[in-house]
């Protein structure tokens, strides 16, 4: 009795050491993301104190400030545009990929594999690769500053890590229930909306959500392809990055408002996020 | 038709094209996959090509008639300008330590909340928000609101202890642009090696714990080996993403202080300098880094996903 509890009294302690430490540990992740919130939150004079001033009066300055009431430019077409990119681009990128991850996974073509790993192949070819001839190819035909550009070139980055992922969910549906649908006399369409859809529908979803923060986050392109018709959020963002007086709290407001539809999708695909970042290796 | 449905191997459709009808049938199947490639070669590989082929052409922007064929004259323009060759070593240095750093960070945090404690959900959430982070409000936030010498966090709390007040940005550059990429991809790496920890076989571990092997005998012959393709999956996934890291130097330090990498060498010398191919040679050597990495991806996943495949 007395042995037993000795064994198992080290071994509590440092369970609880550890869980405290994995507390700590995303704590100290957080913390910059709180800082920002409350920030966010303060006034600019309160938000540019040293030592920082944890508890001073809260108000929706840095807020009013960012919307363009105070003034200074309105970050609406930059939110709409992203929006627009963002969710116009899932949609074409869904479209192109059931169709194709149903070639590679229901009804496979000869050496699908090596179409699949093509498909990846693509997502590490780095976006400078081919930044100037697009650039130059924009310029030629009237496409700078136009947003329907971004869609397209968007639509082909998150293309190949929906291939993979959609694959993988069309793989899961199993065979025999598909056969007894074929057997029951159901065509193709009845069979994709009623026994594939019903089973890929989460993965998809997921999908979809990782597309839409890998087009929403996207800098690069957009900065280069964009002006002031087209820009996109981040491209307003770095409006930000030259210093201008006092300007913490409008700087911590608009990076929150703007970060809001990546961490609502990142928190609603987690379950599926690790597969998606991984191109569907990790399940 | 029910054939090509019973597994996912090539071996049923080559039996389905030898039949009368096969050509016709081997279409059909393939039709559905044509949109999706045809756009990924037209939007990706011809930019590329036009890339590789610019980069052997001296061609500035400002003078299109002086445009000739230099040959690989750009390349070793690249290689032998300080400046450029600065910021191939900047791409390699940057590459190299944001990945192992997370890398390490990532695996202790996997292992934490591997185990089960009250909260960890909570503290798993927490973990993966910096993930969630636009990279460019990411940035803003540790340049202005983090490292801001007068009023940032950071010194703020170096104040409480009486530390001292340094003015992060200039004096350490790229040991800055490092941290705020190390604490955003710290997360993808937890995410990744948990995933890897949660694929682990209980019975063994618990046969080991029979046996009477410690935790660290227990980490170190059996956690480890397994652990091994998800630690090379992260490496190699997080390298590709870092290699063509722009948000992060572009905000925090524009390029300056010797902190430019290639993509920002890209951007900047055509779209500053109007250097289209110098510019694209210097692409075209991020994206033999990139080859040469993705290789070795490549083979980590397909690896993985072989795995994945006989198991169903």
């Amino acid at each position: 009795m007395s042995a037993t509890a000795i064994r198992v009294r080290p071994r509590r302690t440092r369970g609880a050491g550890l869980g405290l430490a994995a507390w700590l540990a995303g704590v100290v992740f957080f913390l910059p993301i709180a800082w920002m919130a409350l920030t966010s939150f303060h006034s600019e004079s309160d938000a540019a104190t040293n030592p920082p001033s944890f508890g001073a009066a809260l108000t929706l300055d840095g807020y009013r400030e960012f919307f363009g009431t105070g003034g200074g430019a309105s970050p609406w077409p930059a939110l709409i545009n992203s929006t627009v990119a963002s969710l116009v681009s899932t949609l074409c990128v869904l479209l192109l990929a059931f169709p194709a991850a149903y070639a590679l996974s229901i009804r496979p073509v000869k050496k699908w594999t090596d179409v699949l790993f093509f498909f990846l192949s693509t997502k590490m070819l780095p976006v400078v690769a081919g930044l100037l001839p697009i650039y130059l190819f924009a310029k030629n035909t009237g496409m700078l500053d136009n947003i329907w550009l971004l869609v397209i070139l968007y639509t082909s980055m998150n293309l190949p890590i929906a291939v993979w992922m959609m694959q993988s969910f069309l793989a899961e549906v199993p065979v025999a229930v598909i056969e007894a649908a074929q057997i029951d006399g159901a065509r193709l369409p009845t069979i994709l909306a009623r026994v594939v859809a019903p089973i890929a529908l989460p993965g998809i979803a997921a999908t979809a959500l990782i597309c839409f923060i890998f087009s929403w986050n996207e800098l690069l392109f957009a900065r280069v392809l964009t002006g002031v018709v087209a820009e996109t959020a981040p491209v307003f963002l770095t409006g930000f990055i030259t210093s201008q007086g006092l300007f913490l709290a409008k700087v911590c407001a608009a990076s929150l408002v703007i970060s809001l539809p990546v961490l609502a999708a990142g928190f609603a695909a987690q379950d599926k996020l690790v597969q998606g970042l991984s191109l569907g290796a990790v399940k | 038709m029910t054939a090509t449905t019973t597994a996912p191997l090539a071996a049923p459709s080559v039996r389905a094209a030898r039949r009368p009808s096969g050509r016709m049938r081997a279409w059909a199947t393939r039709a559905p996959l044509l949109p999706a490639l045809i756009f990924m070669i037209a939007v990706t590989q011809l930019p590329f090509v036009a890339t590789l082929v610019i980069s052997f052409f001296d061609w500035n922007a400002l003078y299109p008639k002086a445009r000739h064929f230099t040959g690989l004259g750009n390349y070793s323009d690249v290689l032998t300008d300080p400046d450029l060759r600065h910021s191939v070593w900047t791409t390699i240095l940057l590459t190299v330590t944001v990945v192992l750093v997370s890398l390490v960070l990532g695996l202790v945090l996997a292992l934490l909340l591997d185990r089960k404690f009250r909260g960890r959900g909570i503290v798993r959430t927490l973990l993966i928000a910096p993930f969630l982070v636009v990279p460019v409000a990411a940035a803003l936030l540790w340049k202005h609101v983090l490292y801001n010498p007068e009023y940032g966090l950071l010194n703020g709390l170096l104040h409480y202890v009486g530390g001292p007040q340094p003015d992060w940005i200039s004096h350490t550059p790229l040991l800055a642009v490092e941290a705020s990429l190390v604490w955003q991809w710290t997360p993808f790496m937890m995410l990744i090696l948990l995933a890897g920890l949660q694929s682990r076989s209980h019975e063994q571990i618990e046969a080991a714990k029979v046996d009477g092997a410690s935790d660290w005998q227990i980490f170190r012959h059996l956690t480890l080996p397994h652990l091994r393709r998800y630690l090379e999956l992260g490496a190699l996934l997080g390298s590709i993403y870092i290699v063509q890291n722009f948000d992060a130097v572009f905000t925090i330090t524009s390029g300056g202080l010797g902190t430019a990498n290639l993509p920002y060498t890209v951007y900047q010398s055509f779209y500053q300098a109007h250097e289209n191919g110098l510019a694209s040679a210097a692409g075209v050597l991020v994206v033999i880094g990139s080859i040469i990495i993705a290789t070795f991806a490549l083979r980590v996943v397909s690896s993985l996903f072989r795995e994945e495949v006989s198991r169903a």
